[in-house]
């Protein structure tokens, strides 16, 4: 695998799902290179989650629906990975940390070691990485505790670890916070940044909350009705003046500084350019 | 064990699974917990009795007249076997949920090389008995500070069921995709065998006296089936 083929790579892609003719993605081009993170935005219906879906090869590897153009997942096309082949190349973590865990593990470290069980590793192998994988996100000290009582934003943490448990190289998060609570967001969002700074992996994160964004994403794209219209660094990108009317709210620092330079009042908080 | 209790006729089927149980319960401490289990057959145990004693087809020896409904000697010795069946079964559950931890168990099966699909479908689905309990106490108070009157009499309350169990039915059904798909991420398609992470001491006495339970259970069911054993 040569150095611009690690990560995740797609090209001309469009998707239908089973079913209908309307395609919720349209000829999206998009490169997350290891070790970078790139963010996605877009109003409800932009094609986030699918996005994501096709990113992590459930789409259509486990749901269906057409595929067309190419998603390279380490220069390998997706549509050759089994499910289970699949997850260990791209981690994907959706927005509900209840349906994630999977109800059957009487401690966080069983759950974090749901996935390395399936795969059948040796005992000591899987220690290794259930403890690898806790420490990565500082909850270490969730171990020996029943999943069903955490938090949203400590369970959301634990099915993150049991993802990364696998050791994907690739991270697809789809609106990691987005059904958490302020404290829970706050301590998701540390993580994904730590996560992120490590540079261990190529990360895609579909998020809303474009504050939380502007600290992880080293780029952006903004989606409207399945197609990329904005893709750019982080920065510009969520300075974009369109993004309003895209369905999108700009970070708080670029909504202040705007609304000063429009009272005449100047701030430090304006960085680079945006218009 | 509990299908003795079923399985052989009369009295002895009964009244034997019975005396197991108790005596199994006692001597695990539990006796006290399982006066619920035994307390939930009330409903099933009064309708037995009520249907068999009073309504037994063929019974002519009348111990009591109510009207037209008579009460008949057999059909009360058949109430009460049905009824013995009954909390025997009960019990013998309450013993078994009571001293057997889920992990545990789940675990063993997994051991013994159950598949992990069927052992994913059995703890999810006792995982999920309390979660269900949590979920309709929070949709009940979110309908009922919309103005829902689920307490009172008989009727409002079955009334109040329909408004509930829509968004328990719903929201499951919703979560169903996200649970598979997260299932899938996580690598559950695959063909190895899963490694197993907890390990139980099994001692060669406790695994004898299963086995003869087993054997002494098969082997009791199928004399009293064939008929060459004749208990009272």
């Amino acid at each position: 695998m040569t150095e611009e083929a690690a990560g995740l790579h797609l090209r001309g892609v469009s998707y239908r799902y089973a079913g209908t003719d309307r395609r919720v993605l349209q000829d999206v081009d998009l490169d997350v290179p290891a070790g970078r993170v790139l963010g996605v935005v877009g109003r409800n219906d932009a094609g986030k989650s699918t996005l994501c879906l096709v990113a992590a090869a459930l789409a259509p590897g486990v749901i269906g629906g057409r595929l067309e153009g190419q998603v390279s997942i380490d220069g390998v096309d997706s549509r050759s990975f089994l499910p289970h082949e699949a997850a260990q190349r791209v981690g994907i973590l959706f927005q509900n940390p209840e349906t994630q865990l999977s109800g059957t593990a009487a401690t966080v470290f069983e759950e974090v070691a749901f996935g390395p069980r399936n795969l059948g590793l040796p005992l000591a192998d899987l220690v290794e990485r259930v403890e690898e994988a806790l420490d990565q996100l500082g909850i270490v000290d969730l171990a020996p505790r029943d999943p069903q009582r955490l938090s949203g934003g400590q369970a959301q943490l634990v099915a993150l670890a049991s993802v990364l448990a696998l050791r994907p190289g690739i991270l697809v998060l789809d609106e990691p916070t987005s059904q958490l609570d302020p404290a829970g967001t706050r301590l998701v969002g540390d993580a994904l940044a730590r996560l992120a700074a490590s540079g261990r992996a190529a990360v895609l994160v579909a998020e809303h909350k474009t504050d939380l964004l502007e600290r992880l994403a080293d780029d952006v794209v903004v989606m409207d009705a399945g197609r990329v219209v904005i893709s750019a660094p982080a920065r510009d990108a969520l300075a974009d003046g369109r993004l309003l009317e895209l369905g999108v709210t700009p970070p708080a620092r670029v909504s202040i500084s705007r609304a000063a330079a429009a009272a005449g009042v100047e701030t430090r908080l304006a960085g680079a350019a945006w218009t | 064990m509990a299908a003795v209790a079923f399985a052989v006729r009369q009295w002895t089927g009964p009244v034997s699974m019975l005396v197991v149980v108790a005596v199994i319960a006692v001597s695990a401490g539990i006796a006290r917990r399982t006066v619920p289990f035994a307390l939930a057959t009330i409903p099933l145990v009064a309708s037995i009795l009520l249907v068999n004693t009073f309504l037994f087809p063929g019974a002519h020896d009348v111990l009591l007249r109510l009207g037209p409904f008579s009460a008949t000697g057999t059909g009360l010795a058949a109430a009460l076997q049905a009824t013995l069946r009954v909390v025997a079964f009960a019990l013998s559950v309450a013993v078994f949920s009571l001293t057997t931890s889920t992990d545990d168990l789940l675990s063993d099966l997994e051991r013994r090389g159950v598949g992990r699909r069927a052992i994913y479908v059995i703890g999810s689905a006792i995982g999920m008995i309390p979660r269900m309990i949590e979920r309709a106490g929070e949709i009940a108070d979110s309908q009922r500070a919309r103005g829902l009157d689920t307490e009172g009499s008989a009727w409002r309350r079955v009334r109040g069921v329909v408004p509930l169990a829509g968004p328990m039915i719903s929201g499951a059904l919703s979560e169903v995709e996200e649970r598979t798909l997260a299932l899938e991420a996580r690598a559950f398609g695959a063909a190895a065998r899963r490694t197993v992470i907890r390990s139980h001491p099994d001692a060669q006495g406790e695994r004898a006296l299963r086995w003869a339970v087993f054997v002494g259970t098969v082997a009791l069911i199928g004399l009293a089936l064939s008929g060459l054993l004749v208990l009272p």
